[in-house]
């Protein structure tokens, strides 16, 4: 597949770079000549792009994904330009495809953590991003527990905000490179049926994906167990006609029911936690209700796929052969998501000035 | 109560009483710190001061039954003297300070504290007691001690008194008190953490919500604790339509349950935590406790108001240091700082036409005034212009249009999400026991 190979690309070609301390010269997108109609500062969720703007990122990514697959894949677009990691949460995965993300354009990428850096001496996150300002960040990269954080920092900071997840928010470059998979996979998404599976009141990747999935024009579906929803869906309104509401889309709760004839079925992870009694009865009767199983699968399209944002929970939310079985993308979510970063660092900082 | 010598003749105004029902243009004469006659064409006295009222309405000083003054404690979120100073710019000449200080106002030696250092600022403080130790919500306080020390009511604002058995005992010993337990309706096993409301917003933005049920469960509780012990229910803040609801059906039966709205939860909805949209405010001057609702709550709270169902605005004024709301919205502060706009805010909806003028004015006076029996005593006449009353008077302009500028107000605290708002009605003058004590005029 197309994606596992861009993996394998950026990790022997990154270190042969490294060896060799080339650089390559980029194909597919103008790196050299400045980006004048890229309006975005920041990437904040996804809910503010248009469609033209989602594809642009993607064909971006696409663009970089070449670079990638080349046998050295460095390129010296953002050369000059420091971006922070900010984390103030765990992460595995998005924050080494930033951090890579960042290298490989020829940025560079500092890391700064919840623990082990002033936020633990109790510095507030004000002054923290002020810090990061006066030592001349051009771009924040930025995880956090609380839901809003990056706007906040949008106010606070000149330079660029990429969100790399907030609270329950919004996940918007997870929702971007989900958005790469499928349409890598049908082309066009329009009319495509997507559900989205699990824990979907605690989900910043459900949140952002609505809105991604909606505009770029798919049916989407969200399936939960009623605690794991927003009241506001439970009700069946969902506040339609609200307009700072989220995109109106159909809930069910019985997952044999929605996941028939489906083009994409995303499962959530779902934390252990929130399986022991207090929220839900447990984990098995969760499994058995909203598991992603072969057979339940065997009901969507017979060309569908399955996604999950990692980690998982296998045996819980996704069976084990579902995870690793023909249909699943998940692995090749992972590696999308270096080329969609790239794409999206390249757009910000070259473009939205 | 300290008052001040000499008189005060306001002349040329409409006085707006009502408690006595009078509306008409006519004067008003203080002397020595009560109203001393009201009438048409009145004489001052030698050396009175005279207070031109043309074009302004005159009406009782406003009297609020929620108000947080920070001290002791958190000084520098508020003083009683900042925060005095700003109810008289809002018109509002009693205030009841909220325990929920630091050290909570749990015993009768903090009361007298607060009460000693309320003495000569520029409104009159009325305390209210915690109903636990330290607000923990384990352990009754002396209840009776508090009341001799001067609290009007007992509460754990802030939180509710979240312990069913101990909100019964609360009751059965207040029944022989006469005072009220002025309850934050707010069930944590519900609300659970929540930061704004439950509903389309907060699923928008991601916050954990408080749904309305939050609030409705220690209403309609507290009914039936304050029922069976045969005491008063004061549900402070009420901001969801089902508990107006449950609060209407149990005066509708007689039962002594008074309530109160804040200007806050009369014009603004949880759109404001969210702004416009487009670029997502998370705007923490909108977090408040209860949360701002939906519009059909606002409605209700209004339509409640004007119905007489809701005895009181009451501002809930919380002011804090801007650190405390300059951060992630998970992390900010609960609360809004209320008092210079509540008037513009109550006036802004006569306006409208969503309120006369004297129903306005009623639940700013002597509607809180005699939903907690404050007008007795040396207090007697409080809420009205009725002479031998205080000497308590706002002067009032109802169509003056103001832009809301916390920057220039005297509290400390400028958290408000109404900050650029533009209103109308403001507050020309506050004649305070006898003593003038804002006067807008001269700016």
């Amino acid at each position: 597949m197309v994606t596992e190979q861009i993996t394998q690309g950026a990790q022997t070609s990154t270190s042969q770079a490294a060896q060799a301390g080339q650089t390559a010269q980029p194909v597919g997108v103008p790196f050299d000549e400045p980006i004048t109609d890229w309006r975005h500062r920041h990437l904040l969720d996804v809910d503010t792009l248009s469609k033209d703007e989602i594809l642009r990122i993607l064909s971006t990514a696409s663009a970089m994904a070449e670079v990638l697959d080349r046998s050295v894949a460095r390129t010296p677009a953002l050369r000059g330009v420091t971006i922070f990691n900010l984390f103030y949460e765990a992460s595995t995965r998005t924050r080494s495809s930033f951090e890579l993300a960042g290298k490989i354009l020829g940025a560079d990428v500092i890391n700064v953590s919840g623990s082990g850096s002033s936020v633990e001496k109790g510095e507030s996150l004000v002054e923290t991003l002020n810090t990061l300002s006066a030592v001349g960040a051009d771009a924040v990269v930025m995880r956090h527990h609380a839901s809003g954080a990056p706007w906040l920092a949008s106010r606070t900071i000149g330079g660029h905000v990429v969100n790399a997840g907030d609270g329950q928010h919004a996940h918007p470059t997870q929702a971007l490179l989900d958005a790469y998979i499928m349409l890598q996979e049908f082309g066009d998404i329009s009319g495509r049926k997507v559900v989205i599976v699990g824990d979907i009141l605690h989900s910043r990747v459900a949140r952002s994906n609505l809105w991604s999935l909606t505009t770029l024009g798919a049916e989407v579906t969200l399936v939960a167990p009623r605690p794991l929803l927003p009241s506001a869906m439970v009700r069946g309104a969902l506040e339609p006609e609200h307009p700072l509401g989220l995109p109106s889309v159909r809930v069910e709760s019985d997952l044999d029911e929605a996941v028939v004839d489906a083009d994409v079925v995303m499962g959530l992870r779902i934390q252990n936690e929130r399986l022991r009694g207090k929220l839900l009865p447990s984990s098995a009767e969760y499994a058995r209700r909203y598991q992603l199983t072969s057979d339940r699968i065997a009901k969507a399209s017979p060309e569908a796929i399955v996604m999950h944002p990692g980690p998982m929970n296998e045996g819980v939310e996704i069976a084990v052969d579902v995870a690793h079985g023909p249909q699943s993308r998940i692995e090749a979510q992972v590696s999308a998501g270096l080329a969609v970063r790239m794409a999206v660092l390249f757009l910000l900082i070259r473009g939205g000035a | 109560m300290s008052s001040v010598p000499g008189s005060i003749l306001v002349h040329g105004g409409r006085v707006v009483d009502p408690a006595s029902k009078i509306d008409e243009k006519i004067d008003v004469l203080v002397v020595d710190g009560r109203i001393a006659e009201v009438g048409p064409e009145l004489t001052a006295p030698a050396g009175a001061v005279k207070v031109a009222a043309g074009g302004l309405v005159v009406a009782p000083g406003f009297v609020d039954l929620h108000t947080h003054l920070r001290e002791p404690g958190q000084e520098h979120k508020e003083t009683i003297a900042s925060g005095a100073r700003a109810a008289a710019r809002g018109g509002f000449t009693t205030i009841c300070a909220m325990p929920n200080t630091d050290p909570a106002m749990d015993s009768a030696a903090i009361i007298d504290g607060v009460l000693q250092r309320a003495k000569d600022v520029d409104c009159r403080v009325l305390p209210i007691g915690a109903v636990s130790k330290g607000r923990r919500g384990e352990e009754l306080t002396e209840l009776a001690a508090l009341r001799e020390a001067g609290a009007v009511a007992v509460s754990d604002d802030g939180d509710a008194v979240a312990d069913t058995s101990l909100a019964r005992r609360a009751f059965e010993y207040l029944a022989d008190l006469d005072i009220p337990l002025a309850e934050h309706c707010e069930d944590p096993a519900i609300s659970q953490g929540g930061v704004m409301h439950d509903g389309a917003v907060s699923a928008r933005l991601g916050l954990r919500g408080q749904p309305a049920s939050a609030e409705l469960s220690i209403v309609q509780r507290d009914i039936a604790l304050a029922e069976a012990a045969g005491a008063q229910f004061h549900a402070c803040h009420i901001s969801t339509e089902p508990s107006l609801q449950a609060i209407a059906d149990a005066r509708a039966r007689g039962l002594s349950v008074t309530t109160e709205v804040t200007p806050h939860h009369l014009c603004l909805t949880h759109d404001a935590v969210a702004g416009s949209g487009d670029d997502l405010l998370y705007d923490t001057d909108a977090k408040v406790n209860p949360p701002l609702r939906t519009e059909a709550d606002v409605q209700a709270c209004i339509d409640a108001l004007a119905a007489g169902v809701v005895d009181a605005v009451a501002t809930d004024h919380a002011p804090h240091a801007a650190v405390d709301k300059q951060c992630e919205f998970d992390a900010a502060a609960f609360g809004i700082s209320g008092l210079e706009s509540a008037w513009a805010v109550v006036n802004s909806l006569v306006d409208s036409g969503r309120l006369t003028l004297s129903a306005a004015i009623e639940r700013l006076t002597i509607g809180p005034a005699r939903a907690w029996n404050l007008d007795r005593g040396e207090l007697s006449g409080l809420g009205t212009l009725q002479v031998g009353a205080p000497a308590d008077v706002a002067l009032l302009s109802t169509d003056a249009v103001s832009r809301v500028e916390p920057a220039g107000w005297a509290s400390m605290g400028k958290n408000t999400p109404l900050a650029g708002h533009t209103l109308i009605g403001v507050v020309a003058a506050t004649i305070s026991q006898g003593r003038i004590v804002w006067d807008g005029r001269e700016h």
